[in-house]
């Protein structure tokens, strides 16, 4: 086993930011962290980089206990804060060479593990990294908690505040580091990226509702989805939370889904009762459910 | 594996490493306009303002005479003020009213009334008068004045008597050691360089500590094979370069652009002043442990060392003339002690036969500091 957690709980203060959070990463696997914002991420994020204590529980990363022998996690991990967290006042290729230098490595040493990344940057390597765009600093701070070849690496949430295009770039970039034998633990609030995991864990407030593989979690949803539009969308919602039958409402990209209580369900019943509200354009079609809806699913309950 | 490469060549990268780091720190400080301004701008501008400005001695004072008597004895004295540097007659003034006229305009500092026939009454009841009116909303430079101007009547005075023999006579002949023009420029040049070591020392880097805890990168160098004391030294090592070539262009501009003594042994003026920013150091490290933003850090370091520096370590106020609270406080501030060393050094040429008491209490201090800051160092986030 890559990361091993036993019922970890953190308090932080009276709020429990963690619940008896257990889970198992095997070696090589890309494990997802899946949940919003203040779920309780970061801490578990910190807990097992050994930057916190937990309360209760225990914890293993790459067989070293995260108390005991943090020294030896420290040296074998690779981390990247959910903040951008390098030098703004050094350069790319400054910021790159320091974290290669305190990790007793060199930017040589270990091109090849980032290079399809570096190459990417690379034409900017003399600007500081204050100057960068969000996606060229992600890239950036990816290269930097890699050039040391970690055997286990933490992203906490490296896709917040990055265009979709580069977030989609990155996750290529991970399938590729996951082939060159990294165990990786990602976390992040959006759930398109959820399915690109191999397993992943589904928490809010600080308590796991799932693990899974995305495939699995999305076979064993059982209930029908309905993609709904109109012209005014923010009416549609209101109507959907107050059609009598409704068993859950959210708005889900351009449309949104819709789950009856009825076994029964007719879609004319539906659009008849959206019409009689003065909604235009209707358009119920059936559609597949995500993780996202399995995850709104296990929220509810 | 990179990390078995470490293990067989363990001391050359921990060098390496350090290095790094060092280099790192250096870019950061050259590359931030607003410490280069502190670290190389402060100093210089702060010795000549000190210098120049801030000053108890006074040169070209304006004052203002109203001359009642008008005769061949008033005129003498006042030839004989406006022929000193101190004064400068910028006004003649011929009524009372005038007078408080003139010191509301702010024009004048002093204003010398003689009374009316003033040689007559001299020579007939052997005494005169006359009036020295001061401003005192500056108290010393009304001080000074005063004593500037009985000084001169003086003189004036025992160049009349000089053909008659007193009775009885006691002078004090005083003589003033190590600073014999009362300049005082020779208690800040001290002064000013030790403000400037706890400025540069204990201030900036416990900026520059938190700086790292602010960005979050302290959270990456945590979770690294750094050791925290390596962090702590890296982020310490370049400001003691920097501060010990601050001392130096104190000690320059000192000498040179205000004639500064330097009568004793160069090497332990280096030696002491090296020991002084490490404990102004240790103290940065100490604030950088107790404070999370670079605001508070800074807060820390103005209130908790820059003003007790100023107000306590007798560069400004003598501590003998403070209450006894403050008096045993200014014992805790190593700037005390390194004020009497300096003052020690450079203006009496004392050694260390006669520093050795002040030498080892801020050892003590130091030693005290970076036990206590090693203590509270965090090697987690909590």
């Amino acid at each position: 086993m890559s990361i091993k957690t036993t019922n970890i709980s953190k308090l932080f203060g009276k709020t429990e930011a963690l619940k008896n959070i257990s889970f198992n990463v095997k070696e090589n696997e890309l494990f997802g962290i899946i949940g919003p914002d203040g779920a309780g991420k970061t801490t578990l994020f910190r807990i097992l980089t050994t930057l916190l204590f937990a309360d209760k529980g225990t914890a293993s990363v790459a067989n070293f206990d995260v108390v005991k022998e943090y020294i030896d996690i420290r040296n074998h991990v690779g981390y990247m804060p959910g903040k951008f967290s390098l030098y703004q006042d050094l350069t790319i290729e400054e910021n790159l060479e320091f974290f290669a230098t305190i990790f007793g490595t060199t930017v040589k040493e270990n091109y090849d593990l980032i290079k399809d990344i570096y190459v990417q940057i690379e034409p900017f390597k003399k600007r500081r990294a204050g100057a960068l765009s969000g996606g060229m600093k992600q890239k950036l701070a990816l290269c930097c908690a890699l050039i040391h070849k970690p055997k286990v690496l933490f992203l906490d949430e490296p896709t917040t505040g990055v265009d979709a295009v580069s977030r989609q770039e990155f996750w290529q970039m991970l399938k590729k580091l996951q082939k060159k034998g990294i165990t990786i633990l990602v976390s992040t609030p959006y759930m398109d990226e959820a399915e690109l995991c191999d397993r992943i864990a589904l928490i809010d407030k600080g308590e796991i509702l799932n693990i899974d593989t995305p495939q699995n979690i999305i076979n064993k949803f059982d209930k029908q989805i309905y993609n709904v539009s109109a012209k005014k969308t923010y009416k549609l919602l209101t109507d959907l939370k107050d059609y009598q039958h409704n068993y859950s409402v959210f708005p889900f990209g351009e449309f949104i889904h819709y789950i009856d209580k009825r076994k029964d369900f007719n879609k004319s019943d539906l659009y008849n009762y959206l019409e009689k509200k003065g909604n235009e354009n209707i358009i119920i079609t059936k559609t597949k459910a995500s993780v996202e809806d399995a995850f709104m699913d296990l929220m509810k309950t | 594996m990179p990390y078995m490469v470490q293990k067989t060549n363990r001391k050359e990268f921990k060098m390496k490493k350090f290095k790094g780091f060092i280099k790192k720190e250096f870019y950061h400080i050259f590359r931030d306009k607003r410490s280069l301004f502190i670290l190389f701008g402060m100093p210089i501008a702060q010795i000549l303002l000190f210098g120049y400005a801030v000053t108890n001695e006074i040169n070209n004072v304006n004052i203002a005479i109203f001359d009642k008597a008008n005769d061949a004895q008033s005129e003498k004295i006042i030839q004989n003020i406006s022929a000193s540097n101190y004064f400068n007659i910028e006004q003649i003034i011929y009524n009372e009213a005038d007078i408080e006229k003139s010191f509301k305009k702010g024009k004048v500092k002093a204003v010398l009334v003689f009374e009316p026939k003033l040689a007559k009454k001299l020579t007939k009841d052997n005494k005169a008068n006359i009036q020295v009116i001061t401003d005192a909303t500056e108290p010393n430079t009304a001080t000074t004045i005063i004593n500037y101007v009985s000084v001169i009547l003086q003189k004036i005075q025992m160049n009349l008597n000089k053909d008659i023999k007193m009775p009885y006579q006691i002078k004090a002949q005083t003589r003033m050691l190590y600073n014999p023009e009362l300049k005082s420029v020779f208690m800040f040049v001290p002064g000013v360089m030790t403000i400037i070591l706890m400025l540069v020392s204990a201030m900036m880097t416990s900026i520059s500590i938190t700086r790292e805890k602010e960005i979050g990168t302290m959270e990456i160098l945590l979770v690294s094979p750094l050791k925290p004391f390596q962090v702590i030294l890296g982020k310490v090592f370049p400001y003691i370069f920097l501060s010990i070539f601050n001392a130096l262009v104190i000690v320059v501009i000192g000498y040179f652009v205000f004639r500064m003594p330097l009568e004793g042994s160069y090497f332990l003026l280096g030696l002491e002043s090296v020991l002084f920013i490490v404990s102004a150091l240790s103290l940065g490290v100490l604030i950088s442990t107790i404070s999370n933003t670079q605001q508070t850090a800074m807060m820390i370091s103005l209130m908790g060392l820059l003003l007790p520096v100023i107000l306590l370590s007798g560069f400004i106020f003598p501590i003998e003339s403070m209450p006894r609270p403050l008096q045993i406080f200014s014992n805790i501030i190593p700037a005390t002690w390194y004020i009497i060393i300096l003052k020690g050094i450079m203006l009496k040429g004392v050694g260390i036969a006669y520093l050795w008491k002040e030498t080892l209490v801020l050892i003590g201090m130091t030693i005290f500091f970076i036990a206590l800051s090693i203590r509270n160092y965090k090697i987690r986030l909590e």
